[in-house]
């Protein structure tokens, strides 16, 4: 069951340009430093109901920099 | 047969600055993408064009086999002693110099910066519209995208609002005036960085609350910015939003004026407007970069010679079937919008922020005063070519109004 694996989200910083488009599509898993570079707020734990966004800041960002981790 | 003998002559002679381009290049590099996916041309003393977004990404990411030294195709080729710091910092700098030069400026264009120039923009925006409402004919172009991001760079550097002219012709003369021989291109830059050593030294004389100032004062670990570094880095804030953000608004308003469908739609969903702009910032990406090979190199297949110029499309990249669904359709709710209209790699548009909010603001600001639009005369809209491409001349009809 998808709904049953644990995921978390953390950003590459090695890739992340800042090009936002994590932040935007997903505030309550992301956000931008003083200089518009991301990272994952708090642990990068998501809960159920944010997986789809989660997804959906990997598959936007053009750097390949959203890093998603699942575990059962 | 036309058509075929004009695809031929740009397969092995394109001209990115030339009217086949300006008018339609996308027929240009899905050719180009099939039959010689990284063409090469004698103009401007050797350039070569890639058209597939796997290339164009690597050729982004390698500083090592290219330089950023010039990032603007021209006859001449800066000298050599320009590095690292180049003519426009940081966009014409390299690694490890870089770094630094665009550290300082990002602050000045985070989200969070740009979120407090939002509301003078709409207000700006709002008066722009409430000067057309009255006219049944408006040149969308010239009356509207191109003052919008004029007036925010001015406000953020300090520089008079009532200079705009001047800024657009600065922009034009470097910009769009490429094909000039050296000494005329030299002599009109000048009028720039005379204009922008005035600017600065009034600042010097009279600190205040602006970008100018800021720079004047900032460091980078622990040294200030050489004059010519600010001096110069000025020139590039001024220059780089300007017709670059004035495209984009413009060919979202053209793709708006001849889709109806889509415009409708964005009245009746004005929450899909965030999603939609993603998809004409990559279906209509203004900016094609620019690299200069570094020494010769065997890259991918092609024998590059140093100091041969490497064009960077990113347009061509948003349109390449390898890389989008679909790539020449329009799809105003694409969710997965994975585009390099602002590049990639350590040079990703530093004004990405400013210039979406303007893009947004824009459109906003133009859908609620004018739900209803359309082009008044397709053969008269004009686009203008090169590194930096977006309708110029954008005549509109706005049917009677209540």
């Amino acid at each position: 069951m998808q709904s049953a694996a644990r995921m978390k989200v953390r950003i590459d910083a090695d890739r992340c340009e800042g090009h936002g488009r994590c932040y935007v599509l997903a505030p309550e898993l992301f956000e931008p430093d003083e200089i518009g570079n991301s990272h994952e707020r708090g642990s990068g734990e998501v809960e159920p109901q944010c997986k789809e966004r989660a997804f959906l800041a990997a598959r936007n960002c053009p750097e390949h920099a959203v890093i998603i981790e699942e575990s059962t | 047969m036309s058509s075929q003998g004009a695809g031929e002559t740009a397969a092995t002679d394109f001209d990115h600055a030339g009217e086949e381009w300006a008018a339609n290049p996308f027929p240009i590099w899905e050719r180009l993408r099939q039959t010689c996916p990284i063409a090469r041309s004698d103009r401007y003393g050797g350039v070569w064009l890639p058209t597939r977004h796997d290339d164009i990404a690597a050729i982004a990411y390698d500083t090592e086999n290219f330089t950023s030294r010039s990032v603007l195709v021209t006859e001449d080729r800066p000298p050599l002693e320009i590095a690292p710091q180049g003519i426009a910092p940081p966009i014409s700098s390299d690694p490890p110099f870089h770094h630094g030069a665009r550290r300082v400026l990002l602050p000045a264009f985070s989200p969070q910066a740009v979120d407090r120039l939002e509301p003078a923009t709409r207000a700006y925006c709002e008066q722009l519209v409430a000067a057309l409402a009255d006219r049944e004919m408006v040149d969308a172009a010239e009356e509207y995208a191109q003052h919008i991001p004029v007036r925010v760079i001015a406000n953020m550097l300090g520089f008079p609002t009532s200079d705009a002219d001047k800024f657009r012709t600065f922009v034009k003369h470097v910009i769009e005036e490429v094909a000039l021989p050296f000494e005329e291109r030299f002599e009109r830059i000048m009028h720039l960085f005379e204009y922008l050593e005035a600017q600065v030294q009034d600042h010097v004389d009279r600190p205040r609350e602006d970008l100018t100032t800021y720079l004047l004062n900032a460091d980078v670990d622990g040294q200030p910015l050489e004059p010519d570094h600010v001096g110069s880095t000025i020139a590039l804030l001024l220059l780089a939003g300007i017709d670059t953000t004035w495209s984009a608004i413009g060919a979202s308003l053209w793709h708006l004026a001849s889709h109806p469908q889509d415009r409708q739609r964005l009245v009746a969903e004005p929450d899909l407007l965030p999603v939609a702009i993603e998809e004409l910032l990559r279906a209509y990406a203004p900016v094609t970069m620019a690299r200069l090979v570094k020494h010769d190199v065997e890259w991918r297949g092609q024998h590059l010679k140093g100091g041969d110029w490497m064009l960077l499309p990113f347009p061509a990249a948003n349109r390449d079937p390898a890389a989008f669904d679909s790539p020449d359709e329009v799809i105003i709710d694409r969710e997965v919008n994975r585009h390099t209209a602002f590049g990639l790699g350590i040079h990703r548009c530093a004004g990405s922020h400013l210039a979406r909010m303007e893009l947004r603001v824009a459109l906003e600001v133009w859908l609620n005063a004018f739900p209803d639009f359309e082009l008044a005369d397709p053969l008269a809209v004009h686009w203008s070519g090169g590194q930096v491409r977006g309708p110029r001349r954008l005549p509109i009809r706005l049917p009677a109004r209540a």
